[in-house]
C-alpha cells in the first residue's frame, strides 16, 4: 500500500522529507519494523480486512432474516454465521480497533516520546494478531465453529462438534496480544512523556487509553485462562464446566463474563477518547470538565470489572446477587453520563466546525445516548429478564459497539488521516459517507429494539412470521449502512494518491501529534518537545483559515 | 528494520544497552520494571482464574475433594517447597553479585538457580508418574476408589469429582511447570550472557527482571502447595 | 397484537402489565433524556457555529455542575432499580399455592409433565387465574423458557432445578420460544403456551391419563428399593423423608441445607455430597439409573409427603411453608 504512495509523495513535495513512511521500501522493512506508526499502519490494514470479512457475515445473517423461514441457508450454517461475525467483530476488529490502530499511531506522538516502550514487543503483539487471524481464518474454512461468541458451556464442551478448540485458541492469541498492547501502553504513559506532560496536561485520549490498557492486562488473562479450560474440556472430557461430571455451567459464565464485560469498555472507552479530541478541535474549546472526564475514564474501568453477573440475571444465579450486580450496574451509568454532559457543554459558547470528524463526533454522541440508555433498561432487572437474550440486546450493545465505537474509529481515522498518510482526504464524500452511516445504522438497528421487546429471541435461524417487517426494515437499512462503510474505504485509499498534501497541521488543532511533520519522521520529533501549557490550549492556537477542512472537493 | 536499526546504531555507540527511543538508562530501567511488574500482574490474574475455579468446587465438592487431595506425595511436594524457596534466595544472591559486578559469582548462582528449578521439575514428574501409576490421571483410565481418613473412617467418593479434583490438580501444577520450563530456559540465556559479560552494576536490568518473574513463579507454588496437598489433611 | 406489525407484546399474564408499566415510565425518562441532549446539541452547534471574527470563550468547567448531573441522574437511576427490584423479587418468589408443572428440555423440545399426569410436548395447558410454577431441567445443554406475552424469562439448566412462575390472566395462544442458544435448531426450539378458561381447563386436562405425577414417583419409590432404606414407620439406614421439604436439614460436616428441590434432585443423583448428619454414606447413586422425568416423579413425591402415608408419630403435621417467602403468601 505504501510503496506505490511514497513515489507520488517525493515528486510532489516540494522538499522530500524522511519520514516513517519513506523510510524503507522492502517489505522486510515494514513486516520487522519496530515503529510504532508503521505497525499502527500494519494494525489497520488487518483489522479493516477483520472488519469487512465480519461485515460479510452480518449482510449474510441480516440476508437470512429477510424471510421467517430459514431459506438462503441451512440452520447449522445460520448458527455458524453469527458465530463468526460476533468472533471476528470483537476479538478481530472492536477490541484491537481504537487502541492497536489510532492508539498505536498517536500513543508516543501525544505525549512527545520517540516510540512505545517497548516496540519489539509492540511487534510480537501484531504478529500474535496476525497468528490469531489466521489461525481463526483457517479454523472458518474448515468447517467454523458455531458456540456463539460466548462459548456457554456445556453447549461448546459437549454440544457443539464443530472446531471449538481452534477458535479457542484464536481467541487466546489474540488475547496476549491485547494483553501486551496494554502492558506498553501503560508503562509508555507512565515512563516515556516529554517533559512538563504532567498527568494532568496529558490528552483525554491518552487517559482513556491508560483505563483500557487497565482493563486489559488485568481482564484478559482471565478469558485466556477460561478458554484453555474450555479446550482442555473438550479435549481431555474433563468435567470443568459440564455438569453430568460436576462440574458448574454457571462457573465459566461469571469467569467468561469477568472478562467480557469490561471487555466492552476496552472497545468504548478508546472511542470515547477520540471523541473529546474532536469536539475540543472542532470546537475550538478545552473540554469542559476536563479532570471529570479523564477521571470518568477511570470510574469506568473499576465499576466495570464489579457489574459482569448483569449478563446472567436469567441464567440461575440467586436473587440477591442479581440484585447486587443491577444495583452496580448503574454505577457505570454516571460517569458514562458524565462525559456526554461535558461533552455538550464543551459546545457552549464555542466556535463549531462542521468539518467529518465532527459529524461523526455529534453521531457518537446521539447514538451513543440512546446505547447508553437502553443499558440502564437492560441494568433494571425486572425489564432484563423479558429483554434479555432477545434483539433488545442486540440492539442495544450495536449501539454502543457499532454507533459508539466506529463512530469514533471512523471520526478519528478522518482527523488523523493527515497525520498518518500526509494527505488531504475527499470532505463532500466524507460528509455523505458520515450521513449514510448514520441513517443506516439507526435504520437497521432501531427497528431490533422494538423486535426485541415484542419478544424475538437472539440467534434465531427463522422466526414466527409477525416479525418479519420489522426485520424487512432492519436489512434495508443494513444495505444502507453497508455503503456508508464501503465509501470511506474507497476515498481514503484513492486520497493516498490524488489526495491533497497535508500541512503539519491542517486543522490547527492541540496536541503534540501535530506539531511534528505529517507524515512524521520515524522517530517523531527532531527535538524532544518541552511541555508548558495545559492540554487543549485553543485559545493559544489560530484557526485554520478556511472554515471547512481543506481540499474539500 | 535495516533503515530503523542503522539509526540506532549510532545511538548505541556510546551505551551499547541503551535503546534508541529512551531518554536515558534510568528511563529504561524504569520502563523495563514497570513492564515486568505489569506483566506479573497479567499472570496473577490468569492463574487467579484457577484459583477461583478450585475454590469453588472445593466448597461445592467437599469430601471429593479432601479425599482426593489425600492422596498426593506430601514428602515430594514439601520437598519441591523446600527446593523452590531456596531458588529463590539464590536468585536474590544472584542479583546482588550482578549489582556488585562479580561475573563468576552471578554466573554461579544462575547456573544453581537453574538446577533448582531442574531437580523442581524432575521431583514434579516423578509426582505425575505416581499419578499415571495410580489411575488418577483424568480420562478414560481414571480410577478413584472409596478411601479411608487419617481416623480409618471411610469417605465415600464420587469418582467424578475427585477426577475434578485431579483434572485441576493437573491444569494448575501443569500450568505452573510450564512456567518453571520457561523460568530455566530464561535463566539458561542469562547465564550465558552474564559469562560473556553483557552484565555491569550499571546494567542488569534483565537478572533483575527475570528475578522478579522467579519469584512469583515461587510464590504461585507457595498457594499451590497448602491449597492442593495440605488444606485437607486436618479435616 | 397487529399480526401485520407489531410494536408491543401480548399482555397475556399478571407480570406483563407491571413490567409494561416499568417500561413505559423507563421510555418516557429515557425519551427526556434524549431529547434534551439531542435538543441541547442540534441548538448549540448551529448557535455557535464557526462565524469569522467570533472565537471560542474557554470555560474551565464547573464541579457543582458536574456533581449536580452526577447525583440527579443517579437518584433517577435508584428509582429504576429499586421498581426493577421489585418487580424481579416478586418474579422470583412463587407464591406457596402455585400448581407445579415439571418441564425436562432438551435439544431441542419441551417436554412437559403436570402434577395430574398429563404430558405434553412443546405445549403447555394452563388455566386463567391460577398461579403456575414451573420446575425445569435441562437433559444436555443450557436452554431458556421465554413466554413474551408473560414476559418471564429463566434458563434451564442441566444438573440441576430452576424455577419460574407465572399467573395467566388473557385465554389465548402464546409463543415460547427458547432463548439460550442450544444448537442447530435453537429457532425451531419453541411452542405454544394455550391459555384456557378454567371450566375449559378442567375439560382439557380430564381428557388425558390421571395417573398422578407423585403416584408415580411413589411407584417408583417403592420399585427403586428406596422404601427399604426410607421407611415411614421406623428408623430406616436412610432418614425418614416425611415432611423433610423446604425444611432445613442439619448435615453432617455441620452446615444446614433448606431441602428443596434440587436438594432431593442431589440426594438421589449424589448422595454422597450432602449427608445428613447421624447417617452414614451409605446410599448407591441413581445417576443414569433414573430419567430426568423419573427423577421428577420421585421429587415430586417426595414434595407430596407432608404427611407420612402411614401414620408415623412425632413429627410435626404442618404442611410446608417456604421459609425463603418473606412474601407471606397463602399457606395451601
Amino acid at each position: 500500500m505504501a510503496s506505490t504512495v511514497i513515489p507520488a509523495n517525493q515528486t510532489l513535495a516540494p522538499t522530500p522529507k524522511l519520514n516513517y513512511l519513506n523510510n524503507g521500501h522492502t517489505l522486510k522493512s515494514w513486516l520487522l519494523t519496530t515503529d510504532h506508526k508503521r505497525i499502527a499502519l500494519l494494525y489497520l490494514i488487518s483489522v479493516t480486512v477483520f472488519f469487512f470479512l465480519g461485515g460479510f457475515f452480518a449482510m449474510l445473517i441480516r440476508l437470512e432474516l429477510l424471510t421467517p423461514q430459514g431459506d438462503l441457508m441451512q440452520a447449522d450454517t445460520y448458527n455458524k454465521v453469527f458465530t463468526m461475525h460476533g468472533m471476528i467483530m470483537v476479538f478481530f476488529f472492536l477490541i484491537p480497533v481504537v487502541p492497536a490502530v489510532l492508539g498505536n499511531f498517536l500513543v508516543p506522538l501525544m505525549i512527545g516520546a520517540k516510540d512505545l516502550a517497548f516496540p519489539r514487543i509492540n511487534l510480537l503483539s501484531w504478529y500474535l494478531y496476525i497468528t490469531a487471524g489466521t489461525l481463526f481464518l483457517h479454523c472458518m474454512l474448515t468447517g467454523g465453529v458455531d458456540t456463539g461468541w460466548t462459548f456457554y458451556t456445556p453447549y461448546s464442551t459437549v454440544g457443539s462438534n464443530t472446531n471449538v478448540i481452534e477458535a479457542g485458541l484464536a481467541v487466546f492469541i489474540a488475547g496476549f496480544s491485547s494483553i501486551f498492547t496494554g502492558l506498553n501502553f501503560i508503562v509508555t504513559i507512565h515512563r516515556m512523556r516529554a517533559p512538563g506532560l504532567t498527568w494532568d496536561r496529558l490528552p483525554l485520549f491518552i487517559w482513556a487509553n491508560y483505563a483500557t490498557s487497565l482493563i486489559m492486562i488485568l481482564g484478559t488473562p482471565v478469558i485466556a485462562i477460561t478458554v484453555v479450560l474450555v479446550a482442555v474440556e473438550r479435549l481431555f472430557h474433563l468435567g470443568i464446566f459440564d455438569p453430568r461430571l460436576g462440574g458448574d455451567p454457571l462457573l465459566f459464565q461469571h469467569l467468561f463474563w469477568f472478562y467480557s464485560h469490561p471487555a466492552v469498555y476496552i472497545m468504548i472507552l478508546p472511542s470515547m477518547g477520540v471523541i473529546s479530541e474532536l469536539i475540543a478541535c472542532f470546537a475550538r474549546k478545552r473540554i469542559f470538565g476536563y479532570k471529570f472526564v479523564a477521571l470518568s475514564s477511570l470510574a469506568i474501568a473499576v465499576f466495570g470489572f464489579l457489574v459482569w453477573a448483569h449478563h446472567m440475571f436469567v441464567a440461575g444465579i440467586s436473587l440477591y446477587a442479581a440484585m447486587i450486580f443491577s444495583f452496580l450496574s448503574f454505577s457505570v451509568g454516571v460517569p458514562s453520563a458524565v462525559k456526554v454532559f461535558n461533552w455538550t457543554a464543551t459546545l457552549y459558547k464555542s466556535s463549531i466546525s462542521y468539518a467529518t470528524p465532527m459529524l461523526y463526533a455529534f453521531g457518537f454522541i446521539g447514538l451513543f445516548t440512546i446505547g447508553g440508555l437502553t443499558g440502564l433498561m437492560l441494568a433494571t432487572i425486572g425489564i432484563d429478564v423479558h429483554v434479555t437474550d432477545t434483539y433488545f440486546v442486540v440492539a442495544h450493545f450495536h449501539y454502543v459497539m457499532v454507533g459508539g465505537v466506529l463512530m469514533g474509529y471512523l471520526g478519528g481515522l478522518h482527523f488523523w488521516w493527515p497525520k498518518i498518510s500526509g494527505r488531504m482526504y475527499p470532505e463532500s464524500w466524507a460528509k455523505l459517507s458520515a450521513l449514510l452511516v448514520f441513517v443506516g445504522f439507526n435504520l437497521t438497528f432501531f427497528p431490533q429494539f422494538i423486535l426485541g421487546y415484542v419478544g424475538m429471541p437472539r440467534r434465531y435461524w427463522q422466526y414466527p412470521p409477525e416479525f418479519q417487517v420489522l426485520n424487512v426494515l432492519s436489512t434495508a437499512g443494513s444495505s444502507v449502512l453497508a455503503v456508508g462503510y464501503l465509501l470511506p474505504m474507497i476515498y481514503l485509499l484513492w486520497s493516498l494518491k490524488y489526495g491533497p498534501i497535508a500541512e503539519a497541521n491542517p486543522w490547527g488543532a492541540a496536541g503534540l501529534e501535530w506539531q511534528t511533520t505529517s507524515p512524521p519522521p520515524t522517530f517523531n520529533f527532531d527535538e524532544t518537545p518541552v511541555v508548558t501549557w495545559e492540554a487543549y490550549n485553543y485559545d493559544e492556537i489560530p484557526a485554520p483559515k478556511q472554515l471547512e477542512a481543506p481540499g474539500a472537493r | 528494520m535495516p533503515d530503523s536499526q542503522a539509526i540506532v546504531m549510532e545511538h548505541e555507540a556510546h551505551n551499547p544497552a541503551l535503546l534508541h527511543h529512551f531518554a536515558d538508562a534510568q528511563q529504561q530501567k524504569n520502563a523495563a520494571s514497570l513492564g515486568m511488574w505489569l506483566f506479573l500482574v497479567t499472570e496473577i490474574m490468569f492463574f487467579g482464574g484457577m484459583f477461583c475455579a478450585y475454590l469453588v468446587y472445593r466448597l461445592a465438592h467437599f469430601n471429593a475433594f479432601a479425599a482426593a487431595s489425600q492422596q498426593l506425595s506430601i514428602g515430594m511436594g514439601a520437598f519441591n517447597t523446600a527446593v523452590l524457596i531456596v531458588s529463590s534466595i539464590t536468585v536474590v544472591l544472584a542479583v546482588k553479585a550482578a549489582e556488585a559486578g562479580k561475573r563468576k559469582v552471578l554466573v554461579g548462582y544462575l547456573i544453581i538457580t537453574v538446577l533448582l528449578g531442574m531437580t523442581f521439575l524432575v521431583v514434579k514428574g516423578f509426582e505425575y508418574r505416581e499419578k499415571f501409576e495410580k489411575h488418577h490421571v483424568p480420562g478414560s483410565t481414571f480410577k478413584f476408589t472409596d478411601t479411608f481418613d487419617d481416623n480409618g473412617k471411610q469417605i465415600p467418593v464420587n469418582p467424578k469429582e475427585a477426577e475434578l479434583f485431579f483434572s485441576l490438580y493437573f491444569a494448575m501444577t501443569g500450568m505452573h511447570a510450564l512456567h518453571m520450563i520457561i523460568g530455566c530456559g530464561l535463566f539458561g540465556v542469562l547465564t550465558v550472557f552474564a559469562w560473556k559479560g553483557h552484565y555491569s552494576p550499571g546494567y542488569f536490568t534483565p537478572i533483575e527482571n527475570a528475578g522478579l518473574y522467579w519469584h512469583l513463579v515461587d510464590i504461585i507454588w507457595i498457594y499451590l502447595f497448602p491449597l492442593l496437598y495440605l488444606i485437607s489433611r486436618h479435616s | 397484537m397487529s399480526k401485520f406489525l407489531p410494536l408491543w407484546p401480548d399482555q397475556a399474564s399478571t407480570m406483563a402489565s407491571q413490567v409494561d408499566a416499568l417500561y413505559i415510565y423507563l421510555l418516557l425518562v429515557s425519551g427526556v433524556m434524549t431529547a434534551l441532549i439531542y435538543i441541547a446539541v442540534t441548538v448549540l452547534a448551529i448557535k455557535y457555529r464557526r462565524v469569522p471574527g467570533r472565537d471560542a470563550q474557554q470555560i474551565e468547567g464547573s464541579t457543582l455542575l458536574e456533581i449536580t448531573w452526577s447525583i440527579v441522574p443517579l437518584f433517577v437511576m435508584m428509582t429504576f432499580f429499586i421498581w426493577g427490584a421489585v418487580i424481579y423479587f416478586q418474579e422470583r418468589t412463587p407464591p406457596a399455592d402455585a400448581t407445579e408443572v415439571y418441564v425436562v428440555a432438551k435439544q431441542w423440545m419441551w417436554k412437559i409433565e403436570h402434577m395430574e399426569g398429563q404430558r405434553e410436548i412443546n405445549q403447555l395447558h394452563v388455566p386463567t387465574g391460577q398461579n403456575i410454577k414451573l420446575i425445569m431441567t435441562s437433559q444436555d445443554v443450557i436452554h431458556s423458557f421465554f413466554v413474551p406475552a408473560f414476559r418471564i424469562k429463566q434458563d434451564v439448566l442441566p444438573g440441576r432445578y430452576t424455577t419460574l412462575w407465572f399467573k395467566a390472566t388473557q385465554p389465548g395462544r402464546y409463543h415460547l420460544f427458547c432463548a439460550e442458544y442450544c444448537g442447530t435448531n435453537h429457532s425451531g426450539m419453541g411452542g405454544d403456551i394455550v391459555v384456557m378458561e378454567p371450566q375449559d381447563y378442567a375439560q382439557w386436562m380430564a381428557g388425558g391419563p390421571s395417573a398422578p405425577l407423585q403416584e408415580t414417583g411413589k411407584q417408583l419409590f417403592t420399585q427403586l428399593g428406596c422404601a427399604t432404606c426410607h421407611r415411614f414407620d421406623v428408623q430406616g439406614r436412610g432418614p425418614n423423608l416425611t415432611a423433610v421439604y423446604n425444611k432445613p436439614v442439619l448435615l453432617e460436616d455441620g452446615r444446614t441445607v433448606i431441602a428443596d428441590e434440587n436438594y432431593v434432585r442431589e440426594s438421589i443423583l449424589n448422595p454422597t455430597a450432602k449427608i445428613v448428619s447421624g447417617f452414614k454414606p451409605v446410599m448407591p447413586t441413581f445417576q443414569g439409573i433414573v430419567s430426568d422425568e423419573q427423577l421428577n416423579a420421585l421429587v415430586a413425591y417426595v414434595k407430596s409427603l407432608a404427611q407420612p402415608p402411614t401414620g408415623t408419630a412425632g413429627l410435626q403435621n404442618q404442611p410446608p411453608t417456604s421459609p425463603a417467602q418473606p412474601q407471606n403468601t397463602q399457606v395451601q
